[in-house]
């Protein structure tokens, strides 16, 4: 296009051929700065599997990777995590930390998910403009909360309020001040906003072509909705409700906060629990010891962490480019 | 053929009701959301009352709840987040620019815009360790850190290699983290300049860096920051990777140890230190204070809490009336 | 969805009657299917419509046509009140179904489209399967006996003809089939739900002229057991499979009459000058 140097004055009859020119060096070495400014990503990523991959699988000689000094099968078979503990008694079993993971996540899916998906179609089908435009900038600000503040308000409201009052004082179950359903819920909620903004995205791209076909068959309301829009977005519902939760598997904050515990094999959500990210972080606000197993386990986890949170983002951005696609 | 009329009439009336009771569940949770967001400011708010006082924003960390203040982690976190707008915009606003005004359909644009937005669901914890082995450790490379100094002319600092747990950690780290938010939006408002505008600018003559220059960004501009504020203000609110890297949520002084305005300005020396020097940020004495069981700690952290609500909502009220501002009046 | 019902016993002060012309219809025969009183439409305060007076013959194929933007399209979508989705919108004046003012306030907009069904210019099947395209009215009416579904799929399609073509892929996605066998698959959707009506907003304006010519002789075919109400920009579409024609200009219904005679020898200026294509 114009990478050509503009006709010099100079020449009596200006030529259209290329020559030398500060400005076409000048462009040049402009487009060659941007082009490493995006492939910084790309660094980014590489950088994080390479501090993941040589802490965790392998190590250049002298030193030896998590993996080479504890077994993939006593990784993901062993019931017990204590690398804390003393030399004698540590395992190194994952199962804990992803059944702890798994909890706060099922948790956390249980109500964001249906609550994010009902703001959906609620704003894209039922709502009137002006409530929609009243109603998305406070999702904005649903979600731009810190999550440390989601975990102030599960520890010092939502268990001490709700949680301990109706399955304490009610039901006379057993719950501590820590447990995983407080840490749940405020996940959950965290992740409303999400849900409801991807999933009412994907909503509003179904064709309006397809709602009127619907109303002509005699379809009340609640029949296109449920019967027609849901279904033809489906796909992309599903992706956002994979991206959300791949978020509540990498949330931290909150669930330190609110249900840090042992590490255990438990699905009881009134248990204190301790998940891939909470071990991560109560490690790291001690001293660890360069070089020790202990460190290296964190970069074992983190790694499983990546593993499954990058699978299930790029399932599902997969998933979502294909939707856009049809409905283009 | 017929549908059963009587069996229809009967159906439509359950129909209805079906519908209007879907609505208002719909409608119910919405409203429910939105109320749950009231009831958190209001708990949290009411927590604080109180001890939100001047003393509060002057003081330093203390063990003593009453005498417990943010300075530390206030003046922390603007540090971070200005050094992480100083390195974050203009990269991300040039990765944004080159892959929407330069890329040609590659596989490795492809494959790059894949990578952000990839990048932009990784845990924030992740970025945490990443940060920590990097910056922090440097891989490890010296058992003991290694003291420099440099001059300046007129000032000079000192820093340490590896880093170590210093500011600059902390920003290249929160760098890192918002760069794939910071490129996204930018890129959005990059698309939504239309194309005439380039065109009209290339036909004229310009080259591709001043048509990009002095007619693509400067109509992007409103869009671009209103996504680079709110991409910093998420960072702001970052806990997790700070404490990864294993920053002292304790501390009770100021980056570089500058006691006020006129102590910056006598000694210039002390701000270019700053940055070399430790830090916690007002996230991480939260965490801490809402860690600490003993008495009257909810309410520190409450008002920490309000504190950083505070700094966020004038962040992103910028934004919005940046967006509101410019928006009327570029239309096309 | 009470958005215009408000309005719609509203009724507009006559005016000049310039449509007030000599109905095609001959005089004695049945009561009219449907029929519009000095109808007028509103997208807020921008009058689509003004007093149309229509009366739409049982068994048989009324076109509608005019210059784009004439309101053809909104008032055969006000015909099944499809134009209630869209804010803002008001109808004055009466539309009839067998007598009745079907924008009163008593009236289920869903029994009306069940018995006044659509066909839609872009074909429109639901991202599912065939079988589930057509069994979706029928469905959503509260219909689950499997045979009688069954049943009712396999006339509609054989009423659209499509049956040869689907009957060994009704689970196939309705997406995979063309664009012309997508428009018939539209109708057979429509005629499950058993209609009275059929409203048809340019059904073959997006096809090829094969399929064309099959949707053609499927419009001629059904109207031995529906009324059919057509909108169309080709005049010769209009000439071949319509009783009657009527032509709207500006919002305007200039001119009805018996399709023959209106191509023939029509009597407003306006309407000579369209079909001699001297404008439009």
């Amino acid at each position: 296009m114009a990478s050509a140097g503009p006709a010099r004055r100079e020449q009596s009859t200006p030529s259209l051929r290329r020559t030398f020119s500060w400005q076409r060096t000048r462009e040049q070495f402009i487009q060659g700065g941007l082009f490493c400014c995006a492939l910084l990503s790309i660094v980014t990523t590489l950088s994080i599997i390479y501090v993941l991959v040589t802490e965790a699988i392998v190590s250049l000689p002298p030193d030896t990777s998590f993996f080479q000094e504890i077994g993939l099968v006593e990784f993901f078979s062993e019931t017990r995590w204590t690398p804390q503990y003393a030399e004698e008694q540590r395992h190194y079993g994952i199962l804990p930390l992803l059944c702890g993971t798994l909890l706060i996540t099922g948790i956390s899916g249980l109500i964001g998910l249906p609550a994010g998906l009902m703001i959906a179609i609620y704003l894209s089908e039922y709502a009137t403009p002006r409530t929609r435009s009243l109603c998305k900038p406070m999702l904005e600000l649903l979600a731009g909360i810190p999550t440390i503040v989601y975990g102030y308000f599960a520890l010092k409201v939502l268990t001490p309020f709700f949680i301990v009052p109706v399955f304490k004082h009610t039901f006379g179950l057993s719950v501590g001040g820590f447990n995983a359903l407080a840490g749940g819920i405020v996940v959950g909620i965290m992740i409303i906003p999400m849900v409801a903004s991807l999933s009412e995205d994907v909503l509003r791209a179904v064709p309006n072509s397809l709602r009127e076909a619907g109303y002509a068959l005699g379809s009340t309301k609640f029949d296109v909705s449920a019967k027609i829009v849901v279904p033809s977005a489906l796909s992309g519902i599903l992706a956002s409700f994979l991206l959300a939760l791949s978020r509540s598997i990498g949330e931290t904050m909150a669930v330190a906060i609110a249900s840090t515990g042992q590490p255990a094999l438990t699905l009881n959500p009134l248990d204190a629990i301790q998940t891939m990210t909470i071990f991560i972080v109560n490690v790291m606000q001690g001293e660890v010891v360069a070089g020790s197993t202990l460190e290296k386990s964190l970069y074992a986890v983190a790694l499983v962490l990546f593993i499954i949170t990058l699978g299930m983002n790029m399932v599902s951005q997969m998933v979502l480019a294909r939707y856009r696609e049809v409905y283009q | 053929m017929n549908l059963h009329d009587d069996f229809y009439e009967r159906k439509l009336v359950l129909r209805h009701r079906l519908g209007q009771a879907f609505e208002w569940l719909c409608r119910l949770t919405t409203w429910l959301s939105m109320g749950l967001l009231a009831v958190l400011l209001l708990g949290i708010g009411r927590q604080a009352w109180g001890w939100l006082t001047f003393g509060f924003l002057t003081r330093g960390n203390s063990y003593i709840a009453e005498e417990a203040g943010i300075v530390a982690g206030l003046c922390g976190s603007l540090w971070l987040i200005g050094l992480t707008a100083i390195m974050a915009v203009p990269l991300g606003v040039g990765a944004a620019v080159y892959l929407e005004e330069y890329a040609r359909p590659t596989r490795l644009t492809k494959l790059i815009q894949l990578n952000i937005s990839n990048l932009a669901g990784v845990p924030s914890i992740v970025y945490g360790i990443l940060g920590f082995t990097v910056f922090v450790r440097m891989f490890g490379l010296r058992d003991r850190p290694e003291k420099f100094v440099c001059s300046l002319g007129f000032v000079e600092f000192s820093f340490e290699l590896p880093l170590g747990r210093v500011v600059v950690s902390g920003a290249a780290t929160l760098t890192l983290l918002s760069l794939p938010v910071i490129i996204i939006a930018a890129q959005e408002a990059l698309r939504a300049v239309p194309a005439s505008l380039r065109h009209a600018s290339l036909a004229l003559g310009a080259t591709k860096w001043q048509t990009v220059r002095h007619q693509v960004l400067p109509a992007a501009l409103p869009g671009i920051l209103t996504g680079v504020i709110l991409a910093l203000s998420r960072a702001l609110g970052e806990t997790a990777p700070l404490l990864v890297l294993g920053a002292a949520a304790q501390l009770s002084v100021v980056p570089g140890r500058i006691a006020g305005i006129t102590d910056a300005l006598t000694h210039p020396g002390k701000l270019v230190q700053a940055p070399f020097d430790q830090f916690t940020a007002i996230p991480l004495q939260i965490y801490s204070w809402v860690s600490d069981s003993s008495r009257g700690f909810e309410h520190v952290s409450a008002a920490g809490i309000v504190v950083l609500l505070v700094v966020l909502v004038l962040m992103n009220g910028t934004a919005i009336f940046i967006r509101q501002r410019f928006q009327k009046k570029i239309r096309w | 969805m009470a958005l215009v019902k408000a309005f719609t016993q509203f009724v507009e002060p006559p005016s000049s009657p310039v449509t007030d012309v000599a109905q095609g219809a001959a005089p004695g025969a049945r009561p009219p299917k449907l029929e519009t009183v000095q109808m007028g439409f509103f997208y807020g305060l921008n009058q689509a419509l003004r007093d149309v007076s229509l009366k739409i013959n049982e068994r048989a194929v009324t076109a509608l046509i005019g210059p784009s933007g004439c309101g053809k399209s909104t008032y055969l979508r006000s015909l099944n009140r499809m134009n209630d989705i869209i804010e803002g919108t008001r109808v004055s004046g009466k539309v009839m179904l067998d007598g009745e003012d079907i924008y009163a306030k008593d009236v289920d907009v869903v029994s009306l489209r069940k018995r006044i069904g659509m066909v839609f210019q872009k074909s429109t099947p639901f991202p599912k399967s065939i079988f589930d395209n057509v069994a979706f009215g029928p469905r959503i009416a509260g219909l689950t006996d499997k045979a009688k579904l069954t049943e009712i799929v396999e006339q509609s399609l054989q009423r659209a003809a499509l049956w040869n073509e689907a009957k060994d892929r009704l689970r196939d996605s309705a997406m995979a089939l063309s664009g012309g066998q997508q428009q018939r698959l539209c109708i057979a959707r429509a005629l499950a739900t058993s209609p009275e009506v059929l409203l048809m907003d340019e059904p073959a304006s997006a096809l090829d002229p094969a399929s064309t010519s099959r949707i053609e002789d499927l419009i001629f075919e059904l109207k031995q057991n529906y009324t059919i109400v057509i909108v169309t920009h080709n005049m010769q579409q209009a000439a071949r499979i319509s009783e009657v024609t009527a032509f709207f200009c500006m919002g305007r219904l200039v001119e009805v009459g018996q399709t023959k005679q209106l191509f023939t020898n029509p009597i407003q200026k306006e309407t000579e000058d369209y079909i001699t294509g001297r404008f439009g």
